[in-house]
C-alpha cells in the first residue's frame, strides 16, 4: 500500500463507522478541494453512491466559478444537494472583528440547519495541518445542540474506537480527512482525477490556495497553473495555507473563538 | 517500485508518526517548538508571533507558545489536548503528536499516543523519571508503541553533567527493561537552547550518540502486517444493487478471490467471489490496512461484528477474557459491574468477574484491590454472555485489544492476555432456516423486549395491556409477559427468596429474548426492583432490550393498591415487600420514563406506543434488512 492508499483506507473506515452508527447524517460541502476529496471518498466507501444529503452553507458571497462548479457536480454525481441560506451579517455578534463576523454567518446557518433537520452527524472536511485549533480535533467530535465545542473535555479516541453514542439533543462532527495534509489532498486529487474549481490554478501570477467567500478571502502570489505545479510549490513554501483568509489573522484568538462557538 | 528511497523527495515518503510524552513541565512543548524552528518547518511569521505573545505576557521568548495555540493553554501554561504538527527532516516527513503530561489529561495522552509509530519519552535531567514518566512509558507499552527513544532534557540546568546523565539513563533503562520495552537510544539535549536537537552540541563533547533528529530518522516504519493470520472484522453489509457486499478493513493478513473464509463466532464458511471497489481496476487480492468490500458464494447471515479468517487460522472464541486494562473514567471499575466491550467492530455486554490485581506504576508491584480507579492499570477478568471472537494481544495486537464503554463513553482500554476457548462443537447454535431479516420483513417491524419496571401499583400491567391492544390493532406481533402469569406456570417452582426472585427475572428475560428473536414485540411487567437483576436482563436481551421505568411515587401507588398488597405489607402479612420493607432501586439510565403519577392511563399508553413504534420500526421499509447495510 502507498501512503495515499493508507490515507484513503483510513477515511473510508471512518465514513463507514459513521454510516453504521449514526442515524441522521449530512455532509458539509464547501466546494473547495478538501470537501471535494471528501465526497470522492464517500463514493469510494459506498460503492459509487452518496447515501446522505450534501449541504452547502450559502452566504451568497462565493465566487461565480464556485457556484458553477457546484451545479455541474451536483448533477453529474447525483447529489442530494441542500442549499442552506445563511442569515445576514447584521445579525452576527458585533464584538467579533469584521471578517470573523462575516465568517460567523456560516456558523449560524449551520445551527439553523441542525435545529430544523435534527441531523445527528455532520461530515466536515477539515484537516489537522490547516490551522492550530483544528489540530486539537477528534475524528468524532461531539457538540452541544448550540454547536459549542468543549475542547477542554474531549472523549478518549484510540485504536479507531470512536465516540458514536450521544445524549439526546447533541450532535457529532465527523472529520474523515483529519489526518490528511494539504499536499496529500493535491496528490490524491491528481491520482484520482477529482474535478477541481479552476480558481486554485494561477492566473496573472495569483491563485486561491484556500477558497472562501469573496469578501474575506484573497488569492496569493503563485505561478502554479496545474496540479503538478501546485505540488512543487507546496514542497518549498513556508506560507501558511490559510494566509489568504482574513478571519484567521484578525486577532490572536479570532479563529479559536469562531470554532468553539461551532464554526467548522 | 525500484526507485531508490534517496531519489524520492522527502515529502513524498511515508510520514512517520511520533508521539512525545513525559511528565508535565519536563519540556515537551518547548522541544517541539525548537524542533520545528531548527528544521525550518515553521510557517513565515510564526517566530515573530511567538515573540510578540511572549512579550505581551512579560515572559522571555517561549518556544512552547508555538504549540499552545489555544487561549486556555497559553493562560495555564500546560498542554490540554493532543496536538499534531507536521515537519520534515532531510530523511522524511513527520507528524508529531504532543501528548499532555498532566495526570488529569491521561485520556488525551492515550488518544495521541495510540496512533504513533514511535515515541520520544522526555525526562527532565534534574528530576529524573518521575511517576508520570513511568506511567507514560507503561502506557506506550500497552498501546503497542514499540519504538521508544528517551530524551533527557534540560541538560543546561545540570551543567551538561555526564554523571547526571548516566544516573538518569540507568534509572529509566532499568524501568523500561522491566516492562519489556527496549529503548532505542537515550539522548541528552537542551530544548531551550537547541543543544543536540538538530545540531551536535559543543556543550556535550562526551556524548557520542545521535542527535535527537538522527534518533528520529533511525526509527523504522511500522512493519507490514500482511504476513500475519488474516483477520477481517465485518464493519457493515451494503446492497448498492443486486450485490451483497461485506465491508470491512483487513486488520492483519491477506486474502484472495477464491479463498474460503470462516466467520466467527457464527461458525460458518463461504468462498470469496469478488473484491469490490469503485473507480478502481478490479483486484483479486487485498492486504492488511485496506478497507475493502467482498462478495461471497453463499448467502450466509454475516453482520457487523463477525470476524472473517482463513479456516486454518481462526480466532479464539471465548466467554471469559483476562485483560490488562487502563482506566480513564472518574467512576471506578468494580467487580460485578457491566460494560459494553468493543473489540474491532464487535460489541458485547460484559460483566467484571473479578479484579485480579492493580499495578503500582512506580515499582511495578501488584496488589489486590476491590476497584480500579482513574489512571490505574489492572488485570481483570471479564465475562461475556455472547461468544467473543478474539486473539491474544501478544499474537495479534490489533484484534487482541479493545475498549470498554459505560453508557455513551469510552471508559478504558485493554489488551487481552488470556482467553478461555470454548469448544465450538458443543456450542454450535442451529442456524435458522428463516433469517431475522426475513422475519422483520414479514412482520413489518423488528422484535424487541420492552422491560417495564416500577413499584407495585405504578400501572405496569395496565399500560402494558393498553400497549398490547393498540399495537395488536395496528397489526403488530405483540405479547405481554406478565409477572403474575409467569409465576403460575413457567416459574411455578420458584418462591420469593432473593435467589428465586433473581431466577424468576432471568427466566423471564430468556423467554422474552426468544419471543423477540421470533420477531415479536414482547412486553414484560415485573417490579424487578434491583439494578443488578435488570442489568442481567439487559445482558440477556442484548440489542432487543429497552428499559422503561413506570414511575409513580410510593404514596400514589399505595393509595391505588389495586391488589390490596400494600395494606397487607403494612400489617406485616407480606415480608420484603418492595417500597415498604424492601428497597426499589430506580433505573439510572432507562430508555424511557413514564410518569404515571402525572399522566392519565391513556396518555401513558400513548407515550409507550410511540416509543415502541419508534424502537421497532424498520429503518428502510421497502428493504427490511436488519440494521445497517440498507439504504445504499
Amino acid at each position: 500500500m502507498t501512503d495515499l492508499d493508507q490515507l484513503e483506507s483510513q477515511s473510508v473506515y471512518i465514513l463507514r463507522e459513521a454510516f453504521n452508527k449514526i442515524d441522521r447524517l449530512a455532509l458539509l460541502w464547501s466546494i473547495g478541494k478538501d470537501s471535494n476529496v471528501l465526497l470522492w471518498l464517500v463514493r469510494k466507501a459506498f460503492f459509487g453512491k452518496v447515501p446522505f444529503p450534501v449541504v452547502q452553507l450559502d452566504t451568497g458571497m462565493e465566487l461565480p466559478e464556485v457556484y458553477e462548479f457546484r451545479d455541474v457536480t451536483a448533477r453529474d454525481w447525483d447529489l442530494d444537494l441542500v442549499i442552506e441560506q445563511c442569515p445576514p451579517e447584521s445579525e452576527m455578534d458585533p464584538t467579533l472583528p469584521p471578517a470573523t463576523r462575516a465568517a460567523a454567518r456560516k456558523t449560524e446557518g449551520l445551527k439553523a440547519l441542525l435545529k430544523r433537520e435534527q441531523y445527528q452527524g455532520i461530515f466536515v472536511g477539515i484537516r489537522r495541518d490547516e490551522q492550530a485549533t483544528r489540530a486539537k480535533e477528534r475524528v468524532f467530535s461531539p457538540r452541544a445542540l448550540d454547536g459549542v465545542w468543549d475542547f477542554k473535555d474531549q472523549p478518549a479516541e484510540f485504536w479507531d474506537h470512536y465516540k458514536t453514542r450521544f445524549a439526546e439533543g447533541t450532535h457529532v462532527r465527523i472529520h474523515p480527512l483529519l489526518h490528511w495534509t494539504e499536499l496529500d489532498i493535491w496528490r490524491y486529487s491528481k491520482r484520482e482525477g477529482i474535478p477541481i474549481v479552476p480558481l486554485y490554478f494561477a492566473r496573472d501570477g495569483k491563485r486561491y490556495r484556500s477558497l472562501g467567500e469573496k469578501n474575506i478571502t484573497f488569492p496569493v502570489d503563485s505561478s502554479a497553473a496545474n496540479i503538478d505545479e501546485i505540488i512543487s510549490e507546496l514542497e518549498i513554501t513556508r506560507t501558511p495555507e490559510r494566509a489568504g483568509r482574513s478571519m484567521d489573522n484578525e486577532t490572536e484568538d479570532a479563529f479559536e473563538r469562531l470554532r468553539s462557538s461551532g464554526y467548522m | 517500485m525500484t526507485t531508490p528511497v534517496s531519489e524520492i523527495p522527502a515529502s513524498m515518503r511515508r510520514q512517520a508518526r511520533i508521539v512525545i510524552v513525559g511528565h508535565v513541565d519536563h519540556g515537551k512543548s518547548t522541544l517541539i517548538g525548537r524542533l520545528l524552528n531548527d528544521t525550518q518547518s515553521l510557517p513565515d511569521g510564526k517566530v515573530e508571533a511567538v515573540r510578540e505573545m511572549s512579550r505581551r505576557r512579560g515572559m522571555p521568548f517561549e518556544w512552547s507558545f508555538v504549540m499552545d495555540a489555544l487561549q486556555a493553554e497559553r493562560d495555564q501554561g500546560i498542554t490540554i489536548d493532543t496536538t499534531q504538527i507536521h515537519f520534515r527532516t532531510k530523511q522524511r516527513p513527520y507528524v508529531i503528536i504532543d501528548a499532555p503530561g498532566h495526570t488529569e489529561f491521561l485520556k488525551n495522552m492515550v488518544t495521541g499516543a495510540s496512533s504513533a509509530d514511535a515515541a520520544l519519552l522526555v525526562i527532565d535531567a534534574g528530576e529524573g523519571a518521575l511517576e508520570q514518566s513511568r506511567r507514560h512509558a507503561y502506557l506506550l507499552h500497552l498501546l503497542g508503541v514499540k519504538q521508544v527513544a528517551v530524551i533527557v532534557n534540560k541538560m543546561d540546568m545540570v551543567e551538561f553533567s555526564q554523571d547526571r546523565f548516566d544516573d538518569v539513563s540507568a534509572e529509566i533503562r532499568a524501568y523500561l527493561n522491566e516492562i519489556g520495552v527496549a529503548p532505542g537510544v537515550i539522548v541528552p539535549i537542551s530544548a531551550r537552547h537547541g543543544d543536540n536537537v538538530v545540531t551536535r552540541s559543543e556543550n556535550l563533547p562526551w556524548f557520542k550518540g545521535p542527535t535527537l533528529v538522527e534518533a528520529l530518522d533511525a526509527f523504522k516504519p511500522v512493519a507490514s502486517e500482511d504476513e500475519l493470520p488474516l483477520r477481517l472484522p465485518i464493519q457493515d453489509v451494503y446492497k448498492p444493487d443486486e450485490r451483497r457486499i461485506l465491508a470491512g478493513r483487513i486488520e492483519t493478513g491477506r486474502l484472495r478471490v477464491g479463498d474460503t473464509l470462516h466467520f466467527s463466532p457464527i461458525n460458518r464458511t463461504a468462498k470469496i467471489v469478488s473484491i469490490e471497489a469503485w473507480n478502481r481496476e478490479t483486484a483479486i487480492t487485498a492486504t492488511a490496512g485496506q478497507s475493502i468490500g467482498i462478495t461471497l458464494d453463499q448467502r450466509i447471515f454475516v453482520e457487523r461484528g463477525h470476524v472473517a479468517s482463513l479456516v486454518s487460522q481462526r480466532p479464539i472464541e471465548s466467554h471469559r477474557l483476562t485483560v490488562r486494562l487502563f482506566w480513564l473514567a472518574s467512576n471506578p471499575l468494580t467487580a460485578g459491574k457491566t460494560y459494553t466491550l468493543k473489540l474491532a467492530t464487535a460489541e458485547h455486554r460484559v460483566s467484571v468477574e473479578k479484579i485480579i490485581e492493580v499495578l503500582n506504576i512506580d515499582d511495578l508491584t501488584a496488589g489486590s484491590a476491590d476497584k480500579v480507579s482513574r489512571n490505574e492499570i489492572a488485570d481483570v477478568v471479564l465475562h461475556s454472555r455472547s461468544l467473543v471472537a478474539v486473539d491474544l494481544a501478544i499474537d495479534l495486537p490489533r484484534t487482541g485489544r479493545g475498549v470498554l464503554l459505560d453508557g455513551n463513553d469510552v471508559v478504558g482500554g485493554f489488551v487481552v492476555t488470556q482467553a478461555d476457548a470454548v469448544d465450538a462443537r458443543n456450542l454450535q447454535r442451529v442456524e435458522h432456516a428463516v433469517t431475522p431479516t426475513e422475519r422483520s420483513r414479514a412482520n413489518g417491524h423488528h422484535g424487541a423486549v420492552l422491560w417495564l419496571t416500577g413499584l407495585s401499583g405504578a400501572g405496569k400491567s395496565t399500560i402494558a395491556m393498553g400497549l398490547e391492544r393498540t399495537l395488536f390493532e395496528r397489526g403488530r406481533q405483540v405479547y405481554v409477559l406478565d409477572g403474575d402469569g409467569v409465576r403460575q406456570g413457567l416459574n411455578g417452582d420458584l418462591g420469593f427468596s432473593p435467589e428465586d426472585r433473581a431466577e424468576n427475572i432471568r427466566r423471564v428475560a430468556e423467554t422474552a429474548r426468544l419471543f423477540a428473536e421470533a420477531g415479536m414485540i414482547v412486553v414484560t411487567a415485573l417490579i424487578s426492583p434491583t439494578r443488578e437483576d435488570r442489568a442481567r436482563a439487559r445482558e440477556i436481551g442484548g440489542a432487543f432490550f429497552r428499559e422503561i421505568h413506570v414511575a409513580a411515587d410510593l404514596e400514589t401507588c399505595e393509595s391505588r393498591d389495586p391488589k390490596g398488597l400494600y395494606r397487607r405489607a403494612r400489617v406485616g402479612e407480606i415480608p420484603d415487600f418492595t417500597g415498604v420493607s424492601a428497597p426499589y432501586e430506580a433505573p439510572e439510565a432507562a430508555e424511557l420514563v413514564i410518569d404515571t403519577g402525572a399522566l392519565a392511563i391513556d396518555e401513558a399508553v400513548a407515550e409507550l406506543v410511540a416509543f415502541a413504534e419508534a424502537t421497532t420500526a424498520l429503518k428502510h421499509p421497502r428493504d427490511a434488512t436488519d440494521g445497517p447495510g440498507d439504504g445504499i
